[in-house]
This record gives C-alpha cells, structure tokens and sequence, in this order.
C-alpha cells in the first residue's frame, strides 16, 4: 500500500475535461468537467438517466467519450480501456456486480492481476494479500468460498478487494447502497472512511440524499446529461440538493389514510422448494385485503422473486394454502391469474414485462388475445388489437411513435406505462407491483406512484415488491419483511422504523437465521 | 468499432441483405472457379443458362425447388419460435418411408384417397420425429439442435436397413432400393410430359398456409412471441411448452412433405440418395428468406436454380458442381451477417 | 459366453482407444470452446478440413507431422471465422456454426474435386503407424491396450492433461473459464472479452481439426467424402456428458470407444439382427447421454450468449 501513501492530501488525482457522449439523439453526457482530490470522498448525485453511470463507464473505459478528455494522475488516459483506467490506478464497483458466481472468491480477485501466459497460477502469496487488505479495511470475507454462496454484502466486500488487490487509488462506487440494508450500508460507509484515511480518493454515485449527506465531502449533481452544481457538503440539506438534483420541488405522494375491505388473498404456511435442498419461501403467512398496500422490505435474493413468481402464477406452493378472491389456487398457471383478476408488474420489464422485438399492440393483448374482441376463432383482429393498444398510449401517455413501434426501442419509463396500462385495463382486484420504480426517472417514479395509490383508491389491493425502503415507508399502509424465504409478520403505519426494519432485513428475529448460525 | 441498435430501418437495407450475400456468395465462387483454371464469367453463364435458359432447365429448377420449399418452411417456422430444428434430414426421410411403406401396395386405394392418406401419413412421421427431441428440449432441457442431428444420421441407417429388408425391391438387382409406388399413389403432373409435379403447387400452398398461419392466427402470434421472448410469453400466460410441441409438429410435418414429395411425385421410389441434404439446404433456404414463409419460395427457387445450373455447368465445363454447396453457405452466412446490419448498425469509435 | 469373454481382451481396448482418439481432440476442441462460453457447430466441418488437408499435405509429399500441423493450422482458420461472426458480431451461433460445416465441408469437396480430377479411388498415403512405448507396452495386457498405440493416439491424452492443466492452474485457463461464466467480470480486469473468446474458439477449432487428421492419418490412410460421419455431435453430446471437464470428457469418450468397439465385435457373434441397429448404438447412446446429463450439468453459464462491450 506505499503507493497509496505518496502525495500530499487535496492533491488532485484525476480531472475530466469536457466529456460528452450520445446516444441516438439522447445527450447522455454534456461537456462535464470536474476534479477529484486525493482524500476526499465525491458524491455523485442525480436521478435515474441523469448520465451519472454512463460517465464512470466512460472513465473506466467501457464507453468512449464523443468528446473531452480524462486525467488520472498528470496522465492523459487513453479511451475505451478498462485495462488502461485499472493501470492508472482506477477501480469501479458496478451497480451490477461483475463476478463469476461459480467461481471462487480469491479466482474472482485475481484474474487479470498477473500475465495470462505465466505457466502457474499464483497461490498463497495471493491469498495473503487478500487476507491482509480483508483485515485492515474490514472488508472479511472467505477466499475459498464461490460467489454464488456469498450473500449480496459480501459481494460487494469481493468487488472493493478486487480494486484494492490492484492498488486502486481512485475508487468509483456506482449506487452501491441499493442493494444493502441500511446497517450493512453503515458497515460500507466505515470502509470507505479507512480507505480515504489511507489517501484513497473515492467517487460515490447515488440518487439517495441522506447518504450523499452522511458520506462525502464534496457533492456534483447531474440532471440531464449536465453538471448543473457543485458544493462542499457541509452545510447542506437535503432539500438543497433535492431542488438541484430534480430542478424542481419534488411533490411527495399524497397517501390518504383509508380503511381496508374484504380480504382478497391469503397465504397460509406456503412453502415452495428450491434447488440444492433449500425452500425458496418457508412457512409464509400472508393476508392483503381491498383498499390497502402491503409492502415487501427486504435485500435482494431473499425469496421476493418466489413470492412474485407465486402470485404471478408462474410458481405453485409445494405445501401451504393459497386463497384467492375464495378459490384456492393450486397449479402454476399465469393465464388463469389474470383471468381471476391479478394484475402483474414484473420486476424485469424487459426480459419479462415486455417482449423487445414485439410491436406495442402485439405487447399489449399479450395476456388477453384468446378472448374477445382480440381473436374469434382462433383468428387475430389485429383493428380491435390496435384500437385497444392506441388507447393505452393516449390514456397513459406514453411517448412512442404509434401501436407499431418495436416496444424495445421505448425508454424505461414508457416501457413500465405501457405495462400499467395493459395491467390496469382488466380493472385488477390484485395488484402484484414488484420493483415497480427501479431505474426508472423522478417523472415516471411519480407517475406509477400516482398510479398505484389510484388503484388503491379505488378499492385494489397491492402487495408492494421493493427494495428501496423509502419507496415502501411512503407507499405502504402496511411492512412485512422477507428473509431467507421466511416473512415477518407486518408492522403497521404507525409502528414503521427504519432502524426496525434495517434490523429485520438482516435477519434479526428470524428463526432460520440462528439456526443457521449455529450449524 | 461496436454495434448500435437501429430505431428504424430503411426498407432498402431489407432488399440490400439478400443482394449482399448473392453477391459475396458470386464473389467467392469466382475466385474458386479462378483457382481451378476456367472463367468465372464463362461459367456462370452456363450456371445461368443451366438453370434458366430454356424452359426444360426452368421446369428443371422448379422441380428441385419443391422439396426446399418444404425443408424451408419447416426450419423457418421452427426457427422463428427459436427451436433449431436441424433434423430436416431425418423428418424428409421419416416421410419418405411412409410413402414408400404405404404406397407401394399396401393400401390398394384411388389417388383421391391414396394420396393424401400418403401426405398426411408422412407428415405424422415427420411430425414425431421432431416430437421427440422437442420434448427432451422441454423436458429435461436438452439441446435440441444436437439430438435432431443425431436423428439424422440414425433415421437414415433405418432407411439402410428398410431397403435391404422389408422394403427391398425384389427386382432392384441389389441395389438398395424401394419397390416403385403404385399408380394411385403417384401425384400428377402439372403439365403432361413434364417432370414438374403437384407437389410444387402444394408446397406453394403450404407456403401461404404457413404466411396466413403467422399473421393472423393466435397460432402464429404464439409462436413468434415465444420465439422472441419465452420468459415473457410464459409471465403472459401462454403455455410456451405446448406451443413448442404445435411448432415441433408443424415444422416436421412440413419437411417430411418434402419426403412424401419426392417420393410420390418424383423418384417414384425410396432410395438412399433420396436428399442430396434437402434437409440442410432447407436452414439456408430458411435464413436467406429471413424467416418469411412467402419468401421461401422465392429464396428456394434461387438455391435450386444455383444446384441445377451447377450440374449443368459442371458437365460442360468440367468446374465441380460442388461450387453451388460452396456458393449456398456463403450465401447463408452473408445472409446472417446482412440481417443484423437491419438490426444495428455500425460505428467507428 | 463369448460376448462376456471380449470385454476382457486386450485387443478390445486398444481399438477402443483406437476409436476414442478422434472423439477426445473433437471433445476437447469443443470443451475449450464452449468453456470460453461459444458453442462451435462447425465441429463437423472443421473436422472434415482437418482430415483433408492433413491427409493432402502428405499426399502433397509433406512430412506426416507436417501434416498435423497444417490441419491444425486450417481448423484454426475456420474456428476465426466462425469466432469473428459470432463474437464481435454476435450472430446466432447455432445458425452460423452449421453454416460454418456447410461451407468448410462444400470448400472440402470442391478442393479436392479440383485438385484430384483424375483420381477415380481415393489414393492412398503411408500414415502414422504404432509405437510401441519400450518397455511399457511389454507389460501384459496393458501393454497392447495402451502403449502400441499411434502417435496421435499419444498426443490424445497428452492434450487432455495439458488441456486440464492450463484450464485450472494457470492465469489464461482461468480468463477463459470466467469469460464462460462472466464475460462482463472478465472485462472489469481488463481482459479483452473478444480476443480471448476468439483464441480460445480458435485454439479448440485446432484440436477439433487434429480429430479429422486422426481419420485420414492414423485410422485410415486416404480421404473420402462423409468420412466425419456425425462423430462431432457425438463429441458435442460428450462434453455435456463430460460436464465440461477435461478429465471427464475424456472418461466419456473412453467409455463410449468401448462400447463402440464392443458392438463391432459383438455384431459378429450375434446374427439376426442386421448391422445398422449396432450402427445406431452411439448415436443412441449419445442422445441417452444428454438426457440423462442435461439437468445435472454445470454448464458455463454465458454459453452462447453473446456480448457486446459497452450495450445499453
């Protein structure tokens, strides 16, 4: 770590100059230029689409720059490099974790550390390494062990050590909290203090102001491909950057206390197996009644997307009851669940949501082109087809060119309206909203908020898939938590804390959880 | 250099990738007929003339082409819904015993009757046969494009056993060969005294079956969304296995047609070089249509008429025939590579 | 029981050893490529280039090591036009794998055609003949199974160790394991996702050729059309069965060699059932094998999806 130790602290590290980059006719980036010091963390602040991924992809050499130039170190770096950007000194953690999962740990840190033609691996000398920078910035994890076993946090820990076993001295963290509870989120933030103690320089992306608050000194706020500010954080608040990051005062949902109606389903010790001897939901009881939200709080892999898939009619309950408007629901059957009245958000509205190479009309009778008016005799009227879709984009304002545009050309947020609105036509009773906002911008958050709320309004009951927990204190009337397939009880409006629920989504009061310490 | 999504694609770029890998595909056969010491020019003249020159040489080429209209619908229908049915082969032949097996006496019926009693007898075949790996696909996961290529090569050892046992003609000297099919059995021609058979208009029938089949049924919708999109189609409540099993039927039933075809129209009877790789040839007949049922026709007629004036040609010229088998995979990897280019285009960086 | 009684004579398993050279370069070549997370359905075709042009070479007066390599050399050249259409373009690698057999097998045919026009029987060269490993191939049994064997047969086995080894302990085997599982983790380190998928596609298209050149080389001495005869897609069907590890592949294609030789010997004992139902064994055994592996199997997980640096 000598290496680490030159320099004097507020020595500037790198400096982009003028980087701009398109795509089609969308300004991802626009002429941004900022420098970052030596021992400091910056935040990089702004809402989804802000631009904020594409410039680190482009300064650590996944894109190149339309125009402008980066700076690591007094050295020009040359574009599209990664090897380039790792040589100078830079290492990113993506958003997405890029890890082998069937490999080891120490096999994940270690590639390309070494020439790839030397005739023997090395080993010990490289599992000290890791041992000690695991050590010294709290960063434990086993070497040994296959990513696929590790939890969400400890994935993290591999890909910080990854940059650190490469002397990174200047670490870019792109939204690394989403996928954290809010303590493991405190364990990351003291990580990062030690590394900028060392002389690390560190670039924090995020949307979330209380971190951005909490974790930097510096914050630089993009909003539509521009810098539109720059500030030392002290002294801030969150509604300065709020205001900064949106451009405008951002309305905060409107949830109006109402009271429930009937019961609309109900999960009664549902247990769904798994692969490898595990049960991907255990013993879950669950009850959601007319007029209300119950919201799903958890990290990401702890069984959401088996609760989603049950309620979807993509999985059935291996044992356990699952009542539905009174009907007890048996075999996996997606068909039959929207015929009974459930409307389904999936949480990857691309690979699920939407067929990509599909029109929007062919997208939008996808889950009703056997009944009438769309099809008679197994024959498609594709006027009524097209009548129906036309009248989703005006109802919902989607922006495309028309019912024949090919639906993956859409952004995300046309994309998910395109969703609500084939899922709302049917009048849902059931709304499974699973991740409904990720990735989607400030404009289109708002908009299927709106939504929801709408629905439930009207009398639908929503179970509320998220891993953003802000989203869920906002929206829910009530929180259960999910962990390692089991599911809290829930805890009313009243009762919400997040230090509460932080605490549950790591585990805390589960009984899995201590048995599996034990063993 | 890297690749960028279109959001549009100007029409022409369509007619540019099929003229893109006939030209490379001309290219590359020039420089080979070069190498072998004739004149490109000289030799694709006596391709053309032997393909297109007179009208025994056209009939000549719409006879070839028939059974490519068969394999081609049926790996474009398979294609489409993404299961890569590679066993054309096996299927041909799965359809070509039928006929033999039923048509050679078997079932002393009038041609009314006979006929398409043959077809759809050899259609079932067909139809089984690609059944069989599409279930193991959907099943147990196993990748279909090798098990119906090992089909291939199993269902034509069958074909060996059949026509030295059951089936061998007693007349045929000891050459492996079916008994000849009975006169009910045998299609009429289109026009008398010509080779060119019903058949071909029914392989143009079953071309417009297939294009009516994709557009405007929930059959076709099916399966292209599933094609597309299988996690997508499932979420949205189609039953994506079944629709695998109606395209495994449709697929194999069309390219044991080839079969019945080639017997019942044709040959008049089942031998081991029944296919010169009428099932292969099928998959590039498929791509160079891009998948379009009525463009089949069109891109079969083209590789026909490459295979028919290169036999032609090579007696003359002396140039091997197999420059046409040269020609067609050229054509069929230009063609995939033109067909992104519709997609995406290309940007220096 | 005669039929018993052959499973135990040496002569048996020095066939099957025999019949499983070429099944391990073609497995292994595939192995390598699906690794890197390509499947490689020119297997068929680069075989059949491989099996010319080794045999030409020697036919053309070039040495018989000469030979392995040119057909090596020919196997890699199509591997990188099968590697540049399907890695930087990112065609579909099922539809352009055949259309890589179609045309290396049609190239095969015309370019023999034009340079033997005369020949009516295809001729004949001096190929590699067995060497006796001193001292080895004295030990009883053993011996005449294993160690009098060609020298490709030898080369064989090596490859798998030297295969397995450069897989799992060295820093390149490691790149082309992850960049099948991860290409994306294998950028973030600042590998170059294209070009190792590309030399590996290329270096496994090689041995895939080196199995063609065992046919024309060592099993038999001159070249004819088909002579690959679906052995590739048995050796496709091998690497599932092999879950994608050397050693195993290898086992698998030992095994299947053993069977194959096995029903050859058998088929003269048993009469009454015609010859082409024991033709049919392998391929049989083949899709049995992928059934019975498909579920099980750790394949890689990026397997023919394709990447494309810097998507959105």
């Amino acid at each position: 770590m000598s290496d680490v130790m030159d320099g004097q602290p507020g020595d500037v590290v790198l400096r982009l100059a003028g980087i701009s980059k398109s795509f089609g006719s969308l300004k991802a980036n626009d002429g941004i230029s900022f420098e970052l010091k030596r021992g400091e963390v910056l935040a990089l602040l702004g809402e989804n689409g802000a631009g904020k991924t594409t410039l680190m992809n482009i300064l650590f050499g996944h894109y190149v720059a339309d125009a402008g130039e980066i700076i690591a170190f007094g050295r020009a770096l040359p574009p599209g490099s990664p090897r380039a950007a790792l040589e100078a000194g830079i290492g990113m953690v993506h958003q997405h974790f890029t890890l082998a999962d069937n490999l080891s740990v120490l096999d994940n840190i270690v590639l390309g550390t070494e020439s790839l033609w030397s005739w023997r691996s090395q080993g010990g000398a490289a599992r000290q390494r890791v041992a000690q920078l695991a050590a010294d910035f709290g960063l434990g994890v086993n070497p040994d062990a296959r990513i696929a076993d590790l939890s969400v946090g400890e994935r993290q820990r591999v890909e910080i050590l990854k940059a650190l076993y490469r002397n990174a001295r200047i670490l870019i963290l792109d939204e690394p909290t989403a996928v954290l509870t809010p303590q493991e989120s405190e364990g990351l933030f003291a990580t990062l203090e030690k590394l900028v103690a060392r002389g690390l320089a560190i670039i924090f992306i995020s949307h979330k102001l209380h971190e951005v608050l909490a974790v930097s000194e510096r914050v630089l706020v993009l909003r539509q491909g521009r810098l539109v500010g720059g500030r030392e954080t002290k002294g801030a608040t969150r509604q300065d950057l709020a205001e900064l990051m949106v451009g405008r005062p951002i309305p905060l949902p409107k949830v109006e206390p109402q009271a429930a109606g009937t019961e609309l389903v109900r999960l009664a010790q549902v247990t769904i197996a798994g692969s490898h001897g595990r049960n991907e939901l255990q013993s879950v009881d669950l009850s959601l009644r007319e007029g209300e939200i119950l919201g799903i709080a958890g990290v990401s892999g702890n069984g959401q997307a088996t609760l989603a898939d049950l309620l979807s009619g993509l999985a059935a309950a291996s044992a356990g009851t699952v009542t539905l408007l009174g009907d007890t629901i048996g075999e996996a059957d997606a068909a039959a669940m929207v015929r009974r009245g459930v409307g389904r958000i999936p949480e990857d509205r691309h690979a699920v949501g939407l067929i990509g190479d599909m029109s929007i009309t062919e997208n939008m009778i996808a889950e009703r082109y056997r009944e009438q008016p769309f099809s008679r005799h197994h024959l498609i009227d594709w006027q009524a087809a097209r009548n129906f879709s036309q009248g989703i984009i005006a109802g919902f304002d989607v922006r495309c060119p028309g019912p024949h545009a090919t639906a993956r050309l859409l952004s995300g947020g046309n994309m998910q309206k395109l969703i609500l609105g084939r899922e709302m036509a049917g009048n849902p009773k059931l709304i499974l909203a699973a991740q409904p906002t990720r990735g989607l911008d400030i404009g289109a958050v708002g908009y299927v908020h709106e939504q929801l709320l709408a629905a439930r309004k009207r009398g639908a009951g929503i179970l509320l898939i998220s891993e953003d927990l802000d989203e869920l204190l906002t929206l829910s009337d009530r929180i259960a938590v999910i962990y390692r397939g089991q599911l809290s009880a829930p805890m009313i409006r009243a009762d919400f804390s997040v230090q509460q629920i932080g605490l549950m989504m790591a585990g805390h009061g589960f009984a899995q959880h201590e048995a599996g310490h034990a063993a | 250099m890297r690749l960028e999504p279109r959001l549009e694609t100007p029409w022409v770029l369509w007619l540019a990738a099929p003229a893109a890998a006939i030209g490379a595909s001309l290219l590359i056969a020039a420089l080979l007929v070069l190498w072998s010491g004739a004149d490109p020019f000289g030799v694709f003249g006596l391709v053309i003339k032997g393909a297109l020159g007179s009208q025994f040489a056209l009939f000549e080429t719409l006879t070839r082409a028939t059974p490519l209209i068969f394999t081609g619908l049926a790996a474009a229908v398979a294609f489409r819904a993404r299961l890569w049915n590679i066993g054309g082969e096996a299927q041909f032949y799965g359809g070509a015993i039928m006929a033999a097996l039923l048509g050679t006496g078997l079932l002393p019926l009038p041609a009314p009757i006979l006929i398409p009693i043959l077809l759809i007898a050899g259609a079932l075949a067909g139809a089984l046969l690609l059944l069989g790996p599409t279930l193991m696909k959907t099943r147990f996961g196993v990748d279909e494009v090798v098990t119906t290529l090992l089909l291939n090569f199993i269902i034509l050892l069958l074909v060996s056993f059949l026509l030295e046992g059951p089936l061998k003609d007693p007349m045929g000297m000891g050459w492996p060969q079916s008994r000849k099919i009975i006169e009910a059995a045998q299609l009429p021609k289109i026009i008398a005294g010509k080779r060119l058979h019903l058949g071909f208009a029914l392989a143009l029938a079953m071309a417009a079956l297939v294009w009516f089949i994709n557009t405007r049924t929930i059959h076709g919708y099916e399966m292209r969304a599933v094609g597309f999109n299988a996690r997508a189609a499932r979420f949205a409540g189609m039953k994506v296995d079944l629709v695998m099993v109606k395209v495994a039927l449709l697929s194999g039933g069309l390219a044991a047609m080839a079969g019945v075809s080639e017997v019942i129209g044709l040959k008049g009877n089942l031998t081991l070089d029944l296919s010169p790789g009428f099932g292969y040839a099928g998959i590039v007949v498929a791509m160079l249509a891009m998948l379009h049922p009525l463009g089949v026709v069109a891109a079969a007629i083209f590789v026909a008429a490459m295979f028919v004036g290169a036999d032609a040609m090579s007696r003359q010229a002396g140039v091997p025939n197999y420059i046409a088998h040269v020609m067609v995979a050229t054509a069929l990897l230009t063609m995939v590579v033109g067909m992104l280019f519709t997609r995406f285009r290309l940007r220096w960086t | 029981m005669a039929a018993l009684e052959i499973i135990f004579t040496a002569s048996l398993w020095a066939a099957a050893l025999r019949i499983a050279s070429p099944l391990i370069f073609a497995t292994l070549g595939e192995l390598i490529c699906e690794r890197a997370g390509v499947l490689n359905l020119g297997i068929e075709g680069i075989m059949t280039v491989g099996a010319f042009t080794g045999w030409f070479t020697v036919y053309m007066g070039g040495d018989l090591w000469v030979g392995v390599a040119v057909a090596a050399a020919s196997g890699a050249a199509f591997g990188l036009l099968h590697a540049l259409l399907v890695v930087p373009l990112g065609l579909s690698q099922h539809v352009t794998g055949i259309g890589i057999t179609l045309l290396a097998t049609s190239l095969t045919s015309y370019v023999y055609r034009v340079s033997l026009p005369e020949v009516t029987s295809p001729p004949k060269i001096e190929p590699f003949q067995p060497l006796a490993i001193p001292g080895l191939s004295e030990i009883p049994f053993l011996g005449q199974a294993l160690f009098n064997q060609t020298p490709l047969t030898y080369l064989a086995f090596i490859s798998v160790a030297l295969v397995a080894y450069i897989l799992y302990r060295t820093p390149v085997g490691l790149a082309v394991r992850m960049v099948g599982e991860n290409p994306a983790a294998v950028e973030a380190q600042g590998i170059d996702v294209t070009l190792l998928r590309i030399g590996a596609v290329m270096v496994g298209s090689a041995f895939m050729a080196l199995g063609g050149a065992f046919l024309t080389m060592s099993a038999f001495n001159s070249f004819y059309f088909d002579m690959v005869n679906g052995r590739s897609w048995i050796a496709i069907a091998l690497v599932v069965f092999g879950s994608w590890r050397p050693g195993k592949a290898l086992l698998g294609a030992i095994l299947f060699a053993a069977f194959d030789a096995y029903q050859l010997r058998l088929q003269q004992i048993v009469a009454g059932i015609p010859y082409q139902f024991f033709l049919m064994l392998p391929y049989i055994l083949s899709i049995l094998a992928l059934v019975t592996m498909a579920r099980r199997a750790g394949y890689p997980r990026a397997l023919m999806i394709p990447y494309r640096k810097g998507e959105r």
